[in-house]
Order: structure tokens, then C-alpha cells, then sequence
């Protein structure tokens, strides 16, 4: 079976890395961004099943991010990570088309069920 | 808890006596200048206008006192001098009509005293007196013809005025009267004679009778010596000295008050009279002049007195009134400023928190995920060395930074919910949630908290921020007052269909009796310095606003109860 590639963007390096290496022990194939533009650059060259983005980032944030994909890339999940005083964001980026939301701190497992559900969504949508 | 109940008692004493004593220091001056300045302004033109009044009505009475006996002794003073003018007159007359050999003759002398007695009346002798001092012929009642004046003083006199008018004396007759003696030159160097005659005094007294005075007043005559010369009411007959003493020469006729030998104090009018020893004099008492002045200076006080009474009674309930309202009016705006200042502070922790807990939420979540990390890598390699060692150092790390997370999410939701906006909320939770922020301090203090809410409790309408506000508020209150080892409940009931009540109650001392009326006021705290006095006062302003009721109930060692109704749907 294809291991899922997931892209993690976060301004927080040392979160998202630690992450990054947690998913990876957990076999998912994953790379991070640090910023939104640096992400829509490696959205072009590689296929990523689904995307993991912070709501709160410097430039563009997570929620324009959210849009932009959805109107690159329609179908690419996106689950967003939001603080505790964040749900309103969480919501609305909701309505930009992210498919669930997490709230930090992140709990491994709850992250791997959605990231599963979400990809699971998506190749049932493509099927 | 043993301090807590010093705590309570000391309240009263301390900070707020401190504060409510500096204040009532500051309107008890305000008041004493109210009432001063008002007194003064008010009772300054009253008492200088009755001053005026009372001097002008004195002066009144007084001249009105003064000229009837002004008016008495002038006019009988006048009276008495023509009286003397006229007789010593008539002897003028007579020894320029008359030759000196006539009037030596008895006879003639005779006719002549019978002409004047039926003239001019008073007459009781006339006798004519040679230059060597005999009596050359006498027309009365005596044998004085042949008798010698020479060297009697009236003679000398007569001799060197002109004129003579003797004192009063009783002579050999015992009966009061005077003599009038003229001198006429005989045409001779050095040679003349002397016309002399007796007046009964008895003339002057029918006149000072018929004055018509009241039985207290007197009228008499005098000498230059003090002594009576017509009989006195008061003073004595005839020839007595006067106690009054004699008062000092005026031409005109004058007024002075004095005081008699009884030291009381009379009016004294009196008048010199002209070319004699005689002084008039006439003495009333001023007290029956002076009554009417008297009852009505007597009125003139009263009235004044009455309405300084009843001016000071309305500056001083006035006062008291404005001061009273002024320190309303001053604790109602303190009260707001402390409100807005209270939320104003409450409004920076909540933002000082937020910023706090989101700042630190990162490096929690970094920690966090490092150690999850660690966790992995330990579970997920072949038995690494230390193995079960290192998980529960994760695991502790781990639930470290869980505890970390619960603090900043509630501080994070405390912050968010400062904002007034009224919502759904169920008491249980809400209450659970602000209970949460006194565990650690009931877990070490060994209290016991119990929370009992119904299960079918309904949601209400309310502001979750301000309710939050006031049962921390409250729960704080409770904590303060129980011992170590105290039991706190708190009870949620519907009592009523449309209200919940929430009542906390503890097992601490109790409030005072005296205190409860005061509970809920502002700046009135029972916890001494440490107290503002405005937590329970602005939990009572917070619960009517939400349109609730907030009751207390206590009995001195039985604990207290706070008893805290609100409305299921919001009245706004």
C-alpha cells in the first residue's frame, strides 16, 4: 500500500519537525513548510494526499491558505491546527473547505484517525 | 478557622472605621461651615437691626422720659424767678416813690405793706432799716422796730448788691419763709436805707403742691447748700438737708439721672433760680416712665431670640439635609468610579491572561510533542536501555504539560468571557468551572466542597462572564471565612418556576448581626485591611443587573448563606 504523504505547515519549526518525526515512526511520508507561500511552492511539485496547517501564521495565513489550495488543488484535504481561543477560526476555516480541525495541543492519535478519515474521504470521493 | 473570626470583628474597627471616620471628619467640617456661614449671613442683619431698633427705641423713651420733667423744672423754675422778680419789684418801686420820711412813718409804712400785701400777695411784714443797721419803722406782726442788723450778713449784702434774697429760715415766728431786701441811697455821701420784707414761703409751697405729681415723684426747693427749703415727700421738712446734694450750676433748667440714699435710681430735673439761693428741683422714678420701654425691650428680645431659634432649627436641619444628600451624592459617584475601575482591572488580568496562556500554549505544545517524541522512539525501538525508566519520564512530562494546558485554556476561556453577552448556560458546569479555581486551595486546606445541582436543572439566560464574577466572588468570601477543614456547599434549586437559586453556604463563624444590613454595601468589609469593601457590593450590583436577587442569611456561629435567585430567561 502507498504510504500517505502529508505536508505540515506551521510557523512553529520545532513543533512541526518533532511532529513531522512522530508521524514518520508512525510510517506516513511527511515534509513541512514553514510558511503558506512555501507551501503552495511544494504543493506544485509533489502529491500530497493530505495537508496539516497551522490557522495562526505570519504572511499568509492558515486560512487563506485553505482557500487557495481549495482553489488549486479542489479535492487535497486540509486539516487545520488552531489554539484553545481559535474555534472561531477553526470554523470558518471550516467553511473555506478544510475538512476537520485539531486543537492543540495535538493528541497523535485523534491527528492519525483524521488524517486517515480525511484521505479515505478523499479516495472515496475520487473512486 | 480561629483568625478568621478577629478578621471579621477587626472590620468594622479597622479599615472601614478608618475610612468612614476620614470621611464623616470631611462633612462633619462641611457642616459646621454650613451652618456657620448660613447662621452668620442670616443672623448678622437680624441681630445689628434689632440693635438699631432697641437703641432707637431707647432713645425714644428716653427723651420722652427726660422732657416732661425737662418741661417741669424749667417752667417752675421760671415761675419762682418771676415770683421774686415781681416782689422785689414792687419794693423797688416803692422806695423810689416813697420818700425816706414817709416811709418812716408807721402809718404810712402801714398803708403802703397793705397796698402790696393786697397786690402781689405773700407779704408778711415790711419794716425800713437806716444805714447804721436799725430798724427805723416795721409795719407786722413783731416788735422788731429798733432792732439792729448791722452786722448780719443779709445787711452786708444788700448793702454791696443792691439786692438781697435771703435762704428760708423759721425766725422768731417758727415758721418757714424769706426776705426780700432793695437799698436805696438817700442823697447823701454814704447816707441810705434799706425797704425789707418778710415772704411767707408758704406761696411757693401752694405752687409746688398744685404740680399735680404722682405720689413717688417729689418736688422741692433747695439752697446753694442742700437744704430744703419748702417740705419734701421723701426728704424731709423744712431746713433739712437734701440727700440728693446740690447739682451743679446751669443757667438753663436740666436733667441728669441720680441715685437717693437707697441707691435707686431717680430722674433729677432741677433749674437755678435767678438772683436768689433757691434751686427747683422735681425727682421722678424712671421706672415708671421706663415701663413701657421695659416690656417692650422685653418683646424686642423675645422676638429676637424666637427667631434666632427658628432661624438656627432651619439652618440646621437644612444643613444637616444638604450634607446628608451631598454624601449620598459623593458615595454613589465613588461607588461607579470603583466600578468602572474594578472592571477596568478585571478587563487587564483577563488580557494580561490571555496573553500569557496563548504565549506560553507554543512552548507547551513543543514540550508536549518532544516528549510524545521521546515516548515514540522509546516504545517503538528495541529494547532500548532504561526503557520503562524513560516512559514514565515521558509520562510525567507529559502530564505536566496536560496540567499546564488546563491552566492556560481555562485562563484563555476566563479572558474570553469578560466581554458582557448574554448566552445559554448551565449552572452545573458553570459552577464546577469557577470551583475549579479554589481546588488547590480547598485540597490543602482540607475543605470540603460539595456541589449538588439537579440533574433536570434548566438552562438559563444570563452573562457567563458576570455570573462567574459574582460566584467567585462569593466562594471566595466562603473560603476566607471557613476553618481548615471546613465544608463549603453549594446547592443549586429551583424554587420557583421561573427563577434558579444557587446557595452557598459555609460553616465558618457567621456575620455579625449588626454587620448583615451593611454586608452589601460598598466599602463596608469585615476583612480588615485586606478587605476593599466592594467584592459583595458589586456582586450585589452585578446579580440585580442580571435581574436577580442576592439574600444573605447568618447566625453568629452557625455559618452563612448566600442565597443568589436569577431569572431563566434573561430580561434582556
Amino acid at each position: 500500500m502507498e504510504r500517505i504523504k502529508i505536508l505540515i505547515v506551521d510557523d512553529e519549526i520545532d513543533l512541526i519537525s518533532t511532529l513531522a518525526e512522530r508521524l514518520a515512526l508512525r510510517g506516513f511520508q511527511v515534509e513541512t513548510a514553514t510558511t503558506g507561500a512555501g507551501a503552495l511552492e511544494r504543493l506544485a511539485e509533489n502529491g500530497f494526499s493530505v495537508l496539516l496547517v497551522d490557522v495562526k501564521m505570519p504572511g499568509i495565513g492558515g486560512l487563506e491558505l485553505t482557500a487557495e489550495i481549495k482553489r488549486v488543488r479542489p479535492g487535497l484535504p486540509v486539516i487545520l491546527f488552531t489554539g484553545h481561543s481559535s474555534f472561531d477560526d477553526a470554523e470558518r476555516g471550516m467553511q473555506e473547505g478544510a475538512c476537520d480541525y485539531l486543537v492543540k495541543p495535538i493528541d497523535i492519535e485523534q491527528l492519525i484517525l483524521k488524517i486517515r478519515n480525511a484521505v479515505g474521504a478523499k479516495e472515496g470521493f475520487q473512486s | 478557622m480561629a483568625r478568621e473570626l478577629p478578621k471579621r470583628s477587626t472590620a468594622a474597627e479597622g479599615n472601614q472605621g478608618i475610612r468612614r471616620g476620614e470621611g464623616s471628619s470631611r462633612y462633619r467640617r462641611l457642616w459646621w461651615f454650613s451652618v456657620a456661614f448660613t447662621a452668620f449671613v442670616s443672623l448678622t442683619p437680624l441681630v445689628i437691626m434689632t440693635l438699631v431698633n432697641f437703641y432707637q427705641y431707647e432713645r425714644t423713651f428716653t427723651a420722652e422720659m427726660i422732657q416732661p420733667v425737662y418741661g417741669l423744672a424749667s417752667t417752675s423754675g421760671r415761675f419762682i424767678t418771676d415770683f421774686l422778680v415781681e416782689r422785689r419789684a414792687a419794693l423797688s418801686y416803692v422806695v423810689r416813690r416813697e420818700p425816706y420820711g414817709d416811709l418812716c412813718d408807721p402809718a404810712r409804712l402801714g398803708r403802703v405793706f397793705l397796698d402790696m400785701k393786697e397786690s402781689f400777695g405773700g407779704f408778711v411784714d415790711l419794716g425800713v432799716i437806716d444805714s447804721d443797721g436799725s430798724q427805723r419803722s416795721y409795719v407786722g406782726p413783731f416788735e422788731l422796730e429798733g432792732k439792729n442788723y448791722k452786722e448780719q450778713d443779709w445787711f452786708h449784702e444788700v448793702y454791696v448788691r443792691g439786692a438781697h434774697v435771703s435762704d428760708v429760715f423759721t425766725g422768731y415766728r417758727g415758721l418757714p419763709h424769706f426776705v426780700i431786701a432793695v437799698r436805696k441811697d438817700d442823697g447823701e455821701e454814704g447816707s441810705f436805707y434799706v425797704l425789707r420784707a418778710t415772704i411767707d414761703t408758704e406761696v411757693l409751697s401752694r405752687h409746688i403742691g398744685s404740680l399735680d405729681l404722682r405720689p413717688s415723684s417729689d418736688a422741692f426747693l433747695i439752697n446753694r447748700q442742700g437744704i430744703l427749703q419748702t417740705p419734701s415727700r421723701h426728704y424731709g421738712g423744712v431746713l433739712e438737708p437734701c440727700p440728693i446734694g446740690t447739682p451743679p450750676f446751669s443757667t438753663d433748667a436740666e436733667v441728669l439721672e441720680v441715685k437717693d440714699k437707697q441707691g435707686e435710681p431717680r430722674i433729677l430735673g432741677y433749674a437755678y433760680v435767678e438772683q436768689s439761693p433757691f434751686i427747683f428741683v422735681v425727682l421722678k422714678q424712671p421706672g415708671q416712665i421706663m415701663q413701657s420701654w421695659v416690656r417692650l425691650r422685653s418683646d424686642i428680645l423675645w422676638l429676637l431670640a424666637a427667631s434666632g431659634v427658628l432661624i438656627l432649627t432651619v439652618i440646621l436641619c437644612g444643613s444637616t439635609y444638604l450634607v446628608n444628600r451631598i454624601r449620598e451624592a459623593d458615595a454613589r459617584r465613588d461607588m461607579a468610579l470603583h466600578k468602572t475601575s474594578y472592571a477596568n482591572k478585571m478587563a487587564s488580568i483577563g488580557r494580561m491572561a490571555a496573553g500569557v496562556a496563548h504565549e506560553i500554549n507554543n512552548p507547551l505544545a513543543i514540550i508536549g510533542e518532544n516528549a510524545s517524541l521521546l515516548k515514540d522512539l522509546v516504545a517503538m525501538k528495541n529494547e532500548p536501555p532504561e526503557r520503562q525508566r524513560l516512559l514514565s519520564i515521558a509520562d510525567a512530562v507529559l502530564k505536566s504539560v496536560e496540567r499546564a494546558s488546563t491552566i492556560t485554556h481555562r485562563l484563555l476561556g476566563f479572558a474570553k468571557r469578560m466581554d458582557p453577552a448574554v448566552e445559554r448556560i448551565a449552572l452545573g458546569p458553570l459552577l464546577g468551572e469557577v470551583l475549579s479555581f479554589q481546588g488547590r486551595e480547598a485540597e490543602y486546606r482540607n475543605i470540603t466542597v460539595n456541589l449538588v445541582v439537579p440533574e433536570d436543572l434548566p438552562i438559563i439566560e444570563s452573562d457567563r462572564g458576570q455570573l462567574q464574577q459574582v460566584f467567585l466572588n462569593i466562594l471566595s468570601n466562603a473560603f476566607a471565612a471557613v476553618s481548615d477543614g471546613g465544608q463549603i456547599d453549594v446547592l443549586v434549586e429551583q424554587r420557583e418556576k421561573d427563577t434558579v437559586t444557587v446557595i452557598i453556604r459555609d460553616n465558618g463563624p457567621g456575620i455579625p448581626e449588626h454587620d448583615l444590613p451593611h454586608i452589601f454595601e460598598p466599602f463596608f468589609s469585615t476583612k480588615g485591611d485586606y478587605g476593599t469593601g466592594l467584592g459583595l457590593s458589586i456582586t450585589y450590583g452585578i446579580v440585580e443587573k442580571l435581574g436577580g436577587r442576592i439574600e444573605v442569611r447568618s447566625k453568629p456561629g452557625e455559618g452563612a448563606a448566600f442565597l443568589v435567585r436569577l431569572p431563566i430567561r434573561s430580561r434582556s
